[in-house]
């Protein structure tokens, strides 16, 4: 009985949902969302849990937010799962975080999973040589397994720097450019070498827990991004707060698309 | 970042909601994301300061109530915005906000060395800025020359060390010859130093960086493989300073983004957008913003444990 109503409920949630969607996709969409999924930590602390349960609260939360972009058409989502900067945390910490992720890539291939229902390619992106091999792995499997697929795109950053990102750039361009003059180098070979560059650059970037910085993530990418700071911590973070940044969005994007033309 | 504190649904009021949703203005807590004054009502431009008060020792050390000494950054910048849009309410020029923008500018650098900040950048013109109207561009690279010339002696006698980044190649040669000369009489100064960015945009400084560092590479002087983050750091404009990267960014009139102002030095700086325009933001809105800087927790990427 429990399970019916549960299952009505669900039901009822979908609709009003794409009943909302509807109207917000009235006005102008954002194309690529970025997460900045701080405060997991602080959550399980917040709630008495043990050390570890805060991340599992946060990737559920994370597959509601994937769920919700994907339902109102967003086609690029990047989150930042994890920084080179966070292996200076302690060895247990680190080791427990890659556990979980090891566990959590491994199921985005199951036949159930949220990439085979919204059709997701998934790019790892970062310095995976950082890794452990069965991390990496992983990855590039479900890497391969996604490559076909065409309709939404998931982009994890783990590993990753932007700045890490933009070096490994930069020798590339480098490499490319080394027969010719170095003044023949523009903008746009560095950018192709890119990681970040099988996407477009977000529109939105949103990060919770109320930190107002960027800590090294897509600093190349982000120079028009509109950038929201929530004062919820990421497990607490759910629909209401997408919508409310979407319809902010919106409310600068005519002005933002004026200048956009101008350049 | 703009904080959106989301009521719980419990304590949703219908009749608070639906006067000016979106035009409301979150007060916060802790966090200042939303700075905002009532613009201040005036007829005009404000009172045109010819020199800056000289720094006493006096006053050096008498921080506003609320802030404290040690917990000042070391590097503030600053996206000056809103000077057109400032002009437009009052019913002016876009010259005279800008005019109204160096008054502006003029407080906030006599505060920053009174207060023990050591560096202070300012956005004063981007690479993206090129497209505006030819006369407007005229207008403030004229101005900037004037500023200069006239505020080189105030400078001077305040131990200020001026520095400008930026692509010079598009700068007219009475403005380069006016840069120089400022940068060389004061390159010994060490109160403070003011960095002031035109023709400069984040993705331009890494780029001419990556082709200062492709040339080393072509020169045999350094190898492919030990390109890193300290090379690419010693390659940027930002390299006139000891302290290249911002704690702090102050951007006003709203806007909540970066605009390619700075990318590689921002990677930790806390982010403080303001809601007034940049005329209007003085004193009142420098302190509130280092209030709220004083108030955040920095780990860059480590555990407060």
């Amino acid at each position: 009985m429990g399970g019916e109503v549960r299952q009505l409920l669900e039901q009822i949630h979908r609709f009003s949902r794409r009943c909302l969607f509807r109207v917000l996709s009235m006005g102008p969409l954002p194309t690529h969302l970025a997460f900045i999924m701080d405060g997991n930590r602080r959550y399980a602390k917040k709630r008495g849990l043990e050390d570890g349960s805060g991340h599992k609260a946060g990737f559920s939360t994370l597959m509601s937010m994937l769920q919700y972009c994907y339902e109102l058409g967003i086609k690029y989502v990047t989150i930042y799962a994890f920084s080179i900067d966070n292996f200076r945390r302690k060895p247990e910490e680190v080791q427990s975080l890659m556990d979980l992720m090891l566990e959590k890539i491994k199921s985005l291939l199951d036949e159930e999973s949220i990439v085979h229902e919204y059709g997701i390619r998934v790019y790892f992106i970062g310095n995976l040589g950082l890794l452990n091999d069965q991390v990496r792995a992983a990855a590039e499997e479900v890497m391969k397994a996604t490559a076909k697929n065409s309709r939404v795109v998931l982009l994890v950053c783990v590993a990753y720097n932007s700045t890490d990102e933009i070096v490994q750039a930069v020798k590339r361009s480098c490499v490319d450019k080394a027969d010719r003059d170095v003044e023949r180098i523009q903008l746009v070979d560095i950018e192709e070498n890119m990681q970040m560059s099988v996407a477009p650059e977000p529109d939105i970037l949103i990060r919770s827990s109320g930190e107002t910085r960027l800590s090294n993530f897509l600093l190349w990418q982000t120079g028009n991004s509109q950038l929201f700071s929530l004062d919820a911590l990421w497990p607490e973070i759910g629909l209401r707060h997408l919508v409310w940044a979407i319809l902010n969005f919106q409310r600068s994007h005519s002005y933002l698309e004026k200048r956009k033309k101008q350049l | 970042m703009i904080s959106l504190r989301v009521p719980a649904p419990s304590s949703f009021n219908l009749q608070r909601f639906n006067s000016g949703a979106l035009e409301r203005r979150w007060k916060l807590g802790r966090d200042c994301f939303l700075s905002f004054t009532p613009n201040r009502i005036g007829l005009g431009v404000r009172s045109t300061k010819s020199e800056m008060a000289p720094f006493t020792a006096a006053e050096e050390e008498t921080l506003p109530e609320g802030l404290q000494p040690e917990l000042m950054p070391k590097h503030v910048a600053v996206i000056m915005d809103g000077n057109g849009r400032w002009a437009k309410n009052q019913g002016l020029q876009p010259w005279d906000g800008h005019r109204a923008g160096v008054e502006a500018l003029r407080e906030i650098v006599e505060l920053c060395g009174k207060w023990g900040i050591q560096v202070l950048t300012v956005f004063a013109f981007s690479t993206d800025n090129w497209i505006r109207p030819k006369i407007e561009i005229d207008f403030l690279l004229s101005l900037f020359e004037r500023t200069l010339k006239s505020e080189l002696e105030t400078l001077a006698k305040n131990n200020v060390r001026i520095s400008i980044i930026g692509d010079s190649s598009k700068l007219p040669k009475s403005l380069l010859k006016v840069i120089n000369e400022v940068e060389e009489v004061t390159k010994n100064n060490t109160r403070l130093q003011l960095i002031v960015a035109v023709g400069y945009s984040g993705k331009y400084d890494v780029l001419q960086a990556c082709r200062g560092i492709a040339q080393r590479v072509k020169d045999g002087e350094i190898d492919v493989e030990e390109i890193d983050e300290i090379l690419i750091e010693q390659e940027l404009e930002t390299n006139v300073t000891e302290f290249p990267y911002p704690d702090l960014l102050i951007r006003t009139s709203g806007e909540l983004r970066v605009s390619n102002f700075l990318l590689w030095q921002l990677a930790y700086t806390e982010l403080f957008f303001a809601q007034e325009m940049w005329p209007d933001f003085g004193r009142n809105g420098f302190v509130e913003a280092l209030m709220s800087f004083q108030q955040r927790q920095r780990r860059f990427g480590g555990r407060k444990s």
